[in-house]
C-alpha cells in the first residue's frame, strides 16, 4: 500500500460533509448516519493500515509527504502548500481521531436517534473529524492554521447543536470568541515566525539545523528574543484551544453540546490540539526558546492543579468531566515543558503517550456519562444513585474508565501518569509535587462522581432507568478494552521527539508514590461517598468561603465578564462606536452619497443615439492620440 | 501539405465539421424530429471541444498566415468550453414552438462565429486577424436581432453591425498605417518603431480592438445590445467574443508591440481606470439584470486590462486564469437569468425579490456566481482577482492598484444588492418555483463546480503560468 491513500482519510469525511449538508432534506436518518459511520469507518482501516505500514513495514521512522500541492505563491520562497505530513505524531494522531471518531459515531446513531436535526449534527461532525485530521497532517503552520480555524467553526456549531436552548447559544458563542482571541496570538506568532524565516514548512522550521531560525534568537525585542515572542504566541493559540488557564472558560460551558460531541471534540480530541502544536514546534522550542518551554511547563502544571480543584467540587457529571478533561491536558502540556530532546526525551513521548491513552478512557468516560445522562435526562449528580443495578454495563466500563484515569496498575492511564511523573520527578521537584497531588485529587472527584452515580441510595427516577440499545454500548466496550491494554504499548520506541527509540523504564519510586495518591484519593472518596453520609457537607461548611470560591471556579467567569463589560466595553468600546458612528461612518455615507450623485449625473452619457456613441467613440481615439504624442514626445 | 500539418488545425477542422453536419442533420432530419438538433449541436459542439483538447504539436500554417501553440490552443480549448455551456443554456429556450424551426440558424451562426474567433486567436498575419475578427462579429449582429418580432432585438442587431462597423472602419485605418510603416502584415519579423505615425496607427488598432472588450470610451454599444438580444447571445457576446478580443490583446502587445510597452502600458493605465470606475458607475443604476451584466462585464473587463498592464508571463497568466473564471461565473449568472426569464419573464432586480423562498437552488448558483464576479474568498473569482491584484502590483503601479480595489468595493455593493433581493427581501407575488430543464442544470452544475475548483485546485494556476512561460 503506498502512503498516497491517506488522502483518502481526509477526503471521505468532507464528502459525507459535503453529502449530507446539501442533501439533508431528502437523505433518510439511516441512510444519512450509515453513510458517515461507514466512511468514517473506512477512514479508520486506511489510518491503522497506514499506521501499520510506517511503524512496522519500515526501519526508521523519517518525515514522509506522500502528496503536496502549492495552493498559493506568494514570492518564490514564501508559498502556501496544501499537503500530508506523516511522522510517528502525526500517524498516531490519525489512529486516535479516526478510531475516536468512528466509536463516537456509532454511539452516535443511538444517542441522537430520532433528533430533528440528526443528519445536520453527522454532517457537522464529519465536518469536524475532515478538520481535526488535516491539522494533524498539515505539511506548514498555514495549512495547520486554517484547519485549525475550521476545527474552531465545526466546534462552534456542535456546541450550538440545539440552538433553540439560549444556553447552548451562549456556550458555542463563548467558545468561539475566547478560541478566536487565543488565534490572534496564534496568527501573529505565525506571521513573526515566518516574517523572520521566510516560510511556513514544518520541515524546514523544525530543522534543528536552519539557521534562519538560529539567526531569529539574535533579534531581541523589549527583552525577549524575537523567537521566543512568536512561540509564546503560538503557544497561546495551543492554550486557548487546549483549554489551559487562564483561556479556559469556554470549555466547562461547551458541554451545552449532544454528549458524544463532548467525548470527541471536548475529550479526545479537539482539545489536545494545543499539546499537538506544541510537539508539532517541539524542536524549535526545545533548542532556541526554552524560556518558551517554561512557559508551557507552568501554565501546565497551574492548570493541572487548578483544574483537579475545581473538579472535586462540581455537581454536573459533565463538568466534572470537563475539568478533569483540563486537568489531564494539563498533565500533558507539563511534560512538553520539561522534556529535554533526544535522548532527554522522556516528557515528550510521555505525553504524546498520555495524549494516546487518554483519549480512550476519556471518551469512555464521557459516553458513559451520555449513556447515564440517555437513561434519566438529567446531569446533576446528587439526584443518582444506585445506577449500578439498572446499568450493569455501564457501570462496568465507566470504573474501568475510573481505574484507568485514576492511574491504577495495570490500566492505561497508570503508564503513561507514570512517564509523566518521571520526566517532572526529573525536572523539578515542585512540578513533581504538583503532579502527585493532582494524581490524588483526580482518583478523588473521580470515584467521587462514580460512587455517587452508581453507589448510593436508590432514587426515586420518573421512569425507571435502562441500559442503553446496542449502538452505544459496542463503542463504550471497544473503548473500554483500549483503556485497559493500550498501557502495555511500548510507545518511547514509536513516538519520540528525534525520532529514534527511547527506552523508557518504570520509575519504581514514582510508581509507588503515585499508586498511593491514587489509593488514597479512591479511599476517601469511599469513606465520603460511599454510604450518604454528612461528612462532606461538613467538611464543605468548615472551609466555608474558600469552598465557595472553589465551587464558583475560583470567580474566573465573574472576572472576565467584569473586565470586559465594566473596563472594555464602557471605557474603550463606547468611545470606539461613538467615533466608528459618526466620524468614519459619516465619511464612508458621504463617499456613498458622491458616488451616487456621480453615476447619477453621467447617466446621460448613455443616450441610446448610435450617432452619440460614434462621437464618444471617435473623440476617446482622437484624445488618446493627442494624449500620447504630447506625452511620448 | 501533409496529414500532420492539417491536424495542427484541428480545432477549426472539427468546428467546420459541426457546422457541415448541423446542416445535413437540419436538411435530413424529419420535421417532427427537429428538436434533436438542440442535442445533437450540444454534442457536436463538445465533441469538437474533446478533439481540441488532444495534444498537440505546435507550428505555422500557410506561410505563417496560422500559427498554433500549446497557449493558443488552450485559449481555444476554454473559450470552447464557453460554448457548449451556452448550448446547454439554449436547449430549451430553442425548443419552444416559436423557434423550433431555425433553431439549426441559431447553432451554426454561433459555431461560424467561433470559428472566426479561432483564426483570430491563431492568426499569423494581419489580414488573417482581420478576418477572424469580422467572421466572429458578423453572425453575432444576426444573432442579436434573432427574436425578430421584438423591436428591441432588432435595434440590438443593427446598433451592434453599425458600431461594429464603425469601430473595424478605424481598426482598418490603423492597420493600414502599421503596415504603411512596417512593410509588412506578416506578425512573423514584425518590427515596430517609436514614431509619431506608428503611435496614431497603433492606437487606432487599439480602439478598433477595444470595441470589442468594450472598453471605455468605445463601449456605449454594450449596454443596448446585452440588453436587447436574446440571453444567449448576450452570454456569447459577454463571454466569448470578449474573452476572446483579451486572447488576441494579450498576443498582440506582448510579442508584436513590446517595443512600444511603455506607450500601451500608458494607454491601459487611463483606459483600465476608466473602464472601471465607469462600468461600476453606471451598473449601480441599473434595474434590468441583462443591462446589469453588461456594465458589470465592462468593469470586469477593466480589471483584466490590470493583468494585461503587467507584460509579462505572469500578467498573462493572471489574465487567462480570469478568463476562465470569468467564463464559469458569468454563464451561471446568464443561465440563472435566462431560465428565469423563460419561466416567468421577469427580468429586473425587484422581480427576483424573494426568490430565495420560492426557487433556493437557483438562488443560491446566483449567489456563487455573483460572489464570484464580486471576488469574495474562496472562490474562484477571489483569486482570479488576487493574481490580477498581484500581477499589477509587481508592475509597480500602486495608484492603479488602490483605484481597483476600490472599484471592487463599489462592485461588492452591486452585486450584493441582488444578493439581498434574492434572499432578504420579499413581495407579495415571488417568481412562482419551478423546475428549469435538464440541460441547463447540467450547465449550471458545470459553472458551479468550475466556479469551485478553479479556486481551490491551485494547479490550474500553475499550469497555466508556465504555457505562459515557455510562450
Amino acid at each position: 500500500m503506498s502512503y498516497s491513500v491517506t488522502i483518502f482519510i481526509l477526503i471521505l469525511p468532507l464528502t459525507v460533509f459535503v453529502l449530507n449538508g446539501l442533501l439533508s432534506n431528502k437523505l433518510s436518518h439511516r441512510l444519512a448516519g450509515w453513510l458517515a459511520t461507514g466512511s468514517m469507518g473506512i477512514a479508520t482501516v486506511l489510518a491503522w493500515l497506514t499506521a501499520y505500514n510506517y511503524f512496522f513495514q519500515s526501519s526508521s521512522y523519517e518525515k514522509l509527504i506522500p502528496f503536496q500541492i502549492t495552493w498559493l505563491r506568494f514570492t518564490e520562497t514564501l508559498q502556501i502548500d496544501m499537503g500530508i505530513l506523516l511522522d510517528p505524531i502525526s500517524v498516531m494522531m490519525l489512529v486516535v481521531i479516526t478510531t475516536v471518531s468512528l466509536m463516537v459515531f456509532l454511539y452516535s446513531m443511538g444517542y441522537m436517534q430520532g433528533e430533528k436535526g440528526f443528519i445536520r449534527y453527522f454532517s457537522f461532525l464529519s465536518l469536524f473529524s475532515f478538520s481535526m485530521l488535516g491539522l494533524v497532517v498539515a505539511t506548514n503552520l498555514f495549512q495547520l492554521y486554517m484547519f485549525w480555524e475550521l476545527v474552531g467553526v465545526s466546534s462552534y456549531l456542535l456546541i450550538g447543536y440545539y440552538y433553540d436552548k439560549p444556553e447552548a447559544v451562549a456556550a458555542a458563542k463563548k467558545a468561539f470568541i475566547v478560541t478566536r482571541f487565543a488565534d490572534f496570538g496564534f496568527l501573529v506568532g505565525i506571521l513573526l515566525l515566518s516574517y523572520y524565516t521566510g516560510t511556513f514548512d514544518f520541515t524546514k522550521i523544525t530543522n534543528p539545523e536552519n539557521a534562519a531560525i538560529a539567526g531569529m534568537t539574535g533579534i531581541s525585542f523589549m527583552g525577549l528574543s524575537v523567537l521566543t515572542l512568536a512561540l509564546t504566541l503560538i503557544f497561546m493559540g495551543g492554550a486557548g484551544k487546549s483549554a489551559m488557564f487562564p483561556l479556559h472558560i469556554w470549555l466547562p460551558d461547551a458541554m451545552e453540546g449532544p454528549t458524544p460531541v463532548s467525548a470527541l471534540i471536548h475529550a479526545a480530541t479537539m482539545v489536545v490540539a494545543g499539546v499537538f502544536l506544541v510537539a508539532r514546534m517541539f524542536p524549535v522550542f526545545s533548542f532556541h526558546a526554552p524560556e518558551a518551554l517554561d512557559a508551557v511547563a507552568f501554565i501546565g502544571a497551574f492548570t493541572l492543579l487548578f483544574a483537579a480543584i475545581i473538579a472535586c467540587t462540581q455537581t454536573d457529571i459533565k463538568r466534572i468531566l470537563a475539568f478533569s478533561t483540563m486537568s489531564q491536558i494539563g498533565y500533558m502540556m507539563l511534560a512538553l515543558g520539561v522534556s529535554g530532546y533526544g535522548s532527554e526525551g522522556l516528557g515528550f513521548t510521555a505525553s504524546m503517550f498520555h495524549l494516546f491513552t487518554h483519549a480512550f478512557f476519556k471518551a469512555l468516560l464521557f459516553l458513559g456519562a451520555g449513556s447515564i445522562i440517555h437513561a434519566l435526562h438529567k446531569n446533576d449528580i446528587r439526584e443518582m444513585g444506585n445506577l449500578r443495578k439498572h446499568q450493569p454495563i455501564t457501570h462496568i466500563v465507566f470504573l474501568i474508565a475510573c481505574l484507568a484515569i485514576a492511574g491504577i496498575p495495570p490500566f492505561a492511564g497508570f503508564f503513561s501518569k507514570d512517564e509523566i511523573l518521571s520526566a517532572a520527578f526529573a525536572s523539578n521537584p515542585i512540578y513533581f509535587g504538583i503532579a502527585a497531588l493532582a494524581a490524588g485529587l483526580t482518583a478523588f472527584y473521580m470515584f467521587r462522581l462514580y460512587f455517587l452515580v452508581f453507589w448510593g441510595n436508590e432514587r426515586t427516577y420518573e421512569h425507571s432507568p435502562h441500559e442503553s440499545p446496542v449502538l452505544m454500548l459496542i463503542p463504550m466496550i471497544v473503548l473500554a478494552i483500549g483503556s485497559i491494554f493500550t498501557g502495555f504499548i511500548p510507545f518511547g520506541n514509536f513516538v519520540s521527539s528525534d525520532s529514534q527509540p527511547l527506552q523508557a523504564h518504570l520509575n519504581v519510586t514514582v510508581a509507588i508514590i503515585s499508586v498511593m495518591m491514587a489509593i488514597l484519593g479512591i479511599t476517601v472518596a469511599w469513606i465520603f461517598y460511599k454510604k450518604e453520609s454528612l461528612l462532606p457537607e461538613k467538611i464543605s461548611n468548615m472551609s466555608g468561603a474558600l469552598y465557595h470560591t472553589v465551587v464558583r471556579k475560583f470567580y474566573i467567569d465573574e472576572i472576565y465578564l467584569f473586565i470586559t463589560r465594566k473596563i472594555i466595553f464602557n471605557l474603550i468600546s463606547r468611545p470606539i462606536a461613538w467615533f466608528d458612528r459618526h466620524i468614519i461612518d459619516a465619511f464612508m455615507d458621504f463617499t456613498a452619497t458622491a458616488t451616487n450623485w456621480v453615476s447619477k449625473e453621467i447617466k446621460g452619457l448613455q443616450s441610446g443615439q448610435l450617432q452619440h456613441y460614434g462621437y464618444i467613440f471617435l473623440s476617446g481615439v482622437i484624445l488618446i492620440v493627442l494624449v500620447m504624442i504630447f506625452t511620448n514626445t | 501539405m501533409g496529414v500532420s500539418e492539417l491536424l495542427l488545425m484541428r480545432h477549426e477542422w472539427a468546428l467546420v465539421a459541426a457546422v457541415l453536419l448541423l446542416l445535413i442533420f437540419e436538411i435530413a432530419l424529419p420535421e417532427n424530429g427537429k428538436k434533436k438538433i438542440n442535442f445533437i449541436a450540444a454534442i457536436l459542439v463538445a465533441t469538437a471541444t474533446i478533439i481540441g483538447f488532444l495534444p498537440a504539436e505546435q507550428g505555422t500554417l500557410f506561410g505563417g498566415m496560422y500559427i498554433t501553440d500549446p497557449l493558443r490552443q488552450l485559449m481555444k480549448n476554454i473559450l470552447n468550453i464557453g460554448v457548449v455551456l451556452i448550448f446547454l443554456q439554449s436547449v430549451h429556450w430553442l425548443s419552444q414552438d416559436l423557434y423550433k424551426d431555425r433553431s439549426s440558424e441559431f447553432y451554426m451562426l454561433i459555431l461560424a462565429s467561433l470559428i472566426g474567433v479561432n483564426y483570430m486567436i491563431s492568426s499569423g498575419h494581419f489580414l488573417m486577424f482581420y478576418l477572424g475578427l469580422e467572421l466572429t462579429t458578423i453572425p453575432i449582429a444576426a444573432l442579436a436581432s434573432y427574436e425578430q418580432f421584438k423591436s428591441k432585438s432588432a435595434e440590438a442587431g443593427i446598433k451592434l453591425i453599425l458600431s461594429s462597423a464603425f469601430s473595424s472602419a478605424i481598426l482598418l485605418f490603423g492597420l493600414s498605417v502599421i503596415y504603411a510603416n512596417t512593410g509588412s502584415l506578416y506578425f512573423e519579423g514584425f518590427k515596430f518603431s517609436n514614431s509619431l505615425i506608428n503611435v496614431l496607427g497603433f492606437i487606432f488598432f487599439f480602439s478598433g480592438l477595444a470595441f470589442k472588450i468594450s472598453i471605455v470610451p468605445f463601449h456605449l454599444w454594450t449596454a443596448d445590445v446585452y440588453e436587447g438580444s436574446p440571453t444567449n447571445v448576450t452570454s456569447y457576446l459577454s463571454v466569448i467574443s470578449k474573452g476572446s478580443a483579451i486572447f488576441i490583446l494579450v498576443i498582440v502587445l506582448f510579442t508584436l508591440f513590446n517595443s512600444i510597452q511603455l506607450l500601451w502600458q500608458d494607454v491601459l493605465y487611463a483606459t483600465a481606470i476608466l473602464t472601471m470606475t465607469i462600468g461600476n458607475l453606471f451598473a449601480i443604476r441599473q434595474q434590468n439584470l441583462k443591462r446589469f451584466l453588461a456594465f458589470s462585464s465592462i468593469a470586469q473587463a477593466g480589471f483584466i486590462m490590470l493583468g494585461v498592464i503587467n507584460a509579462s508571463a505572469l500578467g498573462m497568466a493572471t489574465v487567462i486564469y480570469f478568463i476562465v473564471v470569468y467564463v464559469f461565473s458569468n454563464l451561471a449568472a446568464f443561465g440563472v437569468i435566462q431560465t428565469v426569464g423563460h419561466a416567468s419573464g421577469k427580468v429586473t432586480i425587484d422581480d427576483y425579490n424573494g426568490l430565495y423562498k420560492t426557487n433556493p437552488q437557483l438562488s443560491l448558483v446566483m449567489m456563487l456566481a455573483l460572489f464570484s464576479l464580486a471576488g469574495i474568498p474562496p472562490l474562484a473569482g477571489f483569486f482570479g482577482k488576487f493574481f490580477l491584484f498581484t500581477a499589477v502590483a509587481e508592475s509597480g503601479f500602486y495608484v492603479l492598484l488602490m483605484i481597483a480595489v476600490l472599484n471592487t468595493v463599489i462592485s461588492l455593493y452591486y452585486y450584493l444588492l441582488v444578493v439581498k433581493a434574492m434572499f432578504i427581501n420579499s413581495q407579495e407575488n415571488p417568481i412562482a418555483p419551478f423546475k428549469s430543464d435538464y440541460a441547463m442544470r447540467i450547465s449550471l452544475v458545470i459553472c458551479v463546480a468550475g466556479i469551485l475548483v478553479t479556486g481551490f485546485y491551485s494547479p490550474v494556476f500553475e499550469y497555466i503560468k508556465n504555457l505562459c512561460e515557455t510562450f
